[in-house]
């Protein structure tokens, strides 16, 4: 879209900007952060991007848990880029919500008041190394059929940042597969190891895909915004037929008597979701809600002394740097270009 | 990071062989290496923000792929890191200490850091060090200069941060002071000028403190105790409870591959 009405008469939007904005998602162009937008558009995004950039970080701890205990080095290594990786996914969601007038410390703030969620997922614990197999493949593989849709939703920083983190889910994807495959070839305990893993994290998973069509509060309108492109039954029934020749070949088993394919369909038929454990979880009575908040409001809270100081130092360096007298910043170490997403001047918290 | 960054970053079965003095070092300089790198992981999803998160990690990272690489030079990376017992381990004690607060860590970062540097650097120009140690510091003396340069970084912003940052910088320091004394021992197989090294390290890091505002801390020869032992695989207390984390799993499942 690349016409935007003066700032000053954003909202109420009048009823041309409406039609507007109608027709370029109708023609399937991208809406961008100074475009004109509905304001229920505008909230469904922060709300969805919201919960997308915590479940990045929430979902850093399960896996961050086996970082110290990981097995071999090579699999050390593999782990730590992951969960590096998902703090990244972090940063470029939240600047993806930036772009609609929201802060990361707001966001940051209502996550950890409960009034913003995370996916449910994280609220599983990983009690062995199988889990962090099990998550790769299953977790991060729903993650990859929820989001590839995504890379075509009709806000495009939000689409752009998809793009970017779908690559690296799939690395995540096959890493987990991979790791899972030398568990079950492996000794007999590895097998049982992950075995019990994906018995553990499959029906979980399924319910990462949100409550049936019927019962999913917001899809109709996202459908027609065109921010979600099929029905979480619709990619809900793609992750199982993905899954289930995966799991053959992994020579592992999933936890569902009914499963089964069907001929007529051309899909597999699957068993019933128990939607009353889902609700509970979302209620916060999952087995590591309060476990995974609380650490990440003590992360937060025990850096705000950390933050305060980058803030303080910058604004020091910004006074120098202005007076007539001030001693250039910098000027007694030689500084290579940064990397990645290694600090410049405050990090924006 | 694609699949192949993180593969065995040599391949042991073609790496190149050290022997006495050139294994010893390079079981030093990997054993630093791995440890450090280990207490840095411990940070990622508790960092005082995501950027940090990030940088930590990548820090872990680079560490862990010169451990392995040096590892390479003197068996299986796997049996070095998960059986050899608390005594055989020949890091520094420094690298060993727990991360305190992220004052400490980045006290611990500085020294280390600034260290590493020079030391790659000095090994790099020596024709007597051995040739595998001199490649890989190629690559290494590239990733130090980055973690100097973080350390370097958040040192100035917390020790010319607010009054609380620059206690806790001047505490962290005090507190990895007194583990700093063998950074410089010197290692057998690395035919290095170590007391200049030392000399141009303390000029260094003073100037760094100076810009954040603090001072050296007592020089360890100043204590009455300071650490010396890492290196002849005497560690603090600490360095059990990392073992017995890191190694546990491996442990138990004698001969699996992972
Ligand atoms: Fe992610
Ligand atoms: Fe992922």
């Amino acid at each position: 879209m690349t016409t935007a009405p003066p700032a000053a008469d954003r909202s109420p939007g009048p009823s041309e900007w409406q039609s507007a904005f109608d027709a370029a998602v109708a023609a399937e162009e991208r809406i961008e952060p100074r475009d004109w937008m509905p304001d229920a558009y505008r909230a469904t995004l922060v709300r969805q991007i919201a919960q997308h950039a915590h479940s990045e970080i929430i979902g850093m701890q399960p896996e961050a848990n086996w970082i110290t205990r990981a097995p071999s080095l090579r699999r050390k290594a593999i782990l730590i880029a992951k969960v590096q990786d998902e703090a990244g996914h972090g940063l470029y969601l939240y600047s993806a919500a930036e772009t609609l007038g929201v802060s990361r410390d707001e966001l940051l703030d209502k996550l950890h008041a409960g009034t913003q969620r995370y996916s449910s997922i994280f609220n599983y614990p990983t009690l062995t190394w199988a889990d962090v197999g099990a998550i790769g493949w299953l977790v991060d593989g729903a993650a990859i059929t929820n989001q590839v849709p995504l890379c075509r939703c009709s806000y495009g920083p939000y689409a752009r940042a998809m793009v970017r983190i779908c690559k690296e889910e799939s690395f995540h994807q096959r890493q987990g597969y991979e790791l899972l495959l030398a568990l079950s070839r492996g000794t007999e305990a590895q097998r049982a190891m992950a075995q019990d893993a994906v018995d553990r994290w499959w029906w979980p998973s399924l319910m990462m895909f949100g409550p049936p069509d019927d019962r999913s509060a917001h899809s109709a309108q996202s459908m027609a915004w065109k921010i979600k492109r099929h029905s979480n039954d619709e990619l809900r029934q793609r992750f199982v037929d993905i899954c289930v020749p995966q799991a053959a070949s992994l020579g592992l088993t999933l936890p569902d008597p009914d499963l089964r394919w069907n001929e007529e369909r051309g899909r597999h038929d699957f068993g019933a979701i128990d939607w009353e454990e889902f609700s509970q979880v979302l209620k916060g009575n999952g087995p590591c809600n309060e476990q995974r908040i609380s650490q990440r409001r003590r992360a937060h809270e025990e850096g705000a002394w950390v933050r305060e100081a980058a803030s303080a130092h910058a604004a020091k360096r910004r006074a120098r740097e202005t007076a007539p007298t001030g001693r250039l910043p910098g000027s007694t170490t030689g500084r290579p270009a940064d990397r990645t997403a290694a600090p410049k001047g405050a990090p924006a918290s | 990071m694609t699949p192949a960054d993180t593969a065995r970053s040599t391949d042991a079965a073609t790496a190149p062989r050290l022997t006495g003095e050139g294994a010893a070092a390079a079981l030093m300089l990997g054993d630093d290496a791995l440890i450090l790198s280990h207490r840095l992981a411990e940070w990622t999803g508790h960092a005082p923000a995501l950027e940090e998160d990030v940088a930590l990690a990548n820090i872990s990272l680079d560490l862990l792929g010169q451990a392995r690489t040096l590892f390479s030079f003197v068996g299986d990376e796997d049996e070095l890191a998960y059986l050899r017992e608390e005594r055989a381990f020949r890091n520094i004690q420094l690298v060993e200490q727990p991360n305190g607060d992220f004052a400490q860590t980045i006290a611990r970062q500085l020294c280390f850091s600034l260290a590493q540097e020079l030391r790659w650097t000095a090994i790099l120009d020596s024709a007597d060090c051995p040739t595998p140690i001199r490649e890989l510091a190629a690559k290494a003396v590239k990733e130090t200069a980055y973690h100097r340069d973080h350390a370097t970084e958040w040192t100035l912003r917390l020790g010319d941060g607010t009054e609380e940052s620059h206690a806790r910088m001047r505490r962290g320091m005090a507190v990895m002071w007194r583990h700093t004394g063998e950074l410089f021992a010197p290692v057998p197989g690395l035919p290095l000028d170590d007391a200049a090294l030392r000399e141009q390290w303390l000029t260094a890091l003073r100037a760094v403190l100076a810009e954040a505002t603090l001072d050296l801390p007592e020089g360890p020869d100043a204590d009455a105790w300071a650490a010396g032992g890492g290196r002849e695989g005497v560690h603090t207390e600490p360095f059990g409870f990392l073992l017995a984390e890191m190694q546990h799993l491996h442990r138990s499942h004698p001969g699996a591959t992972w």
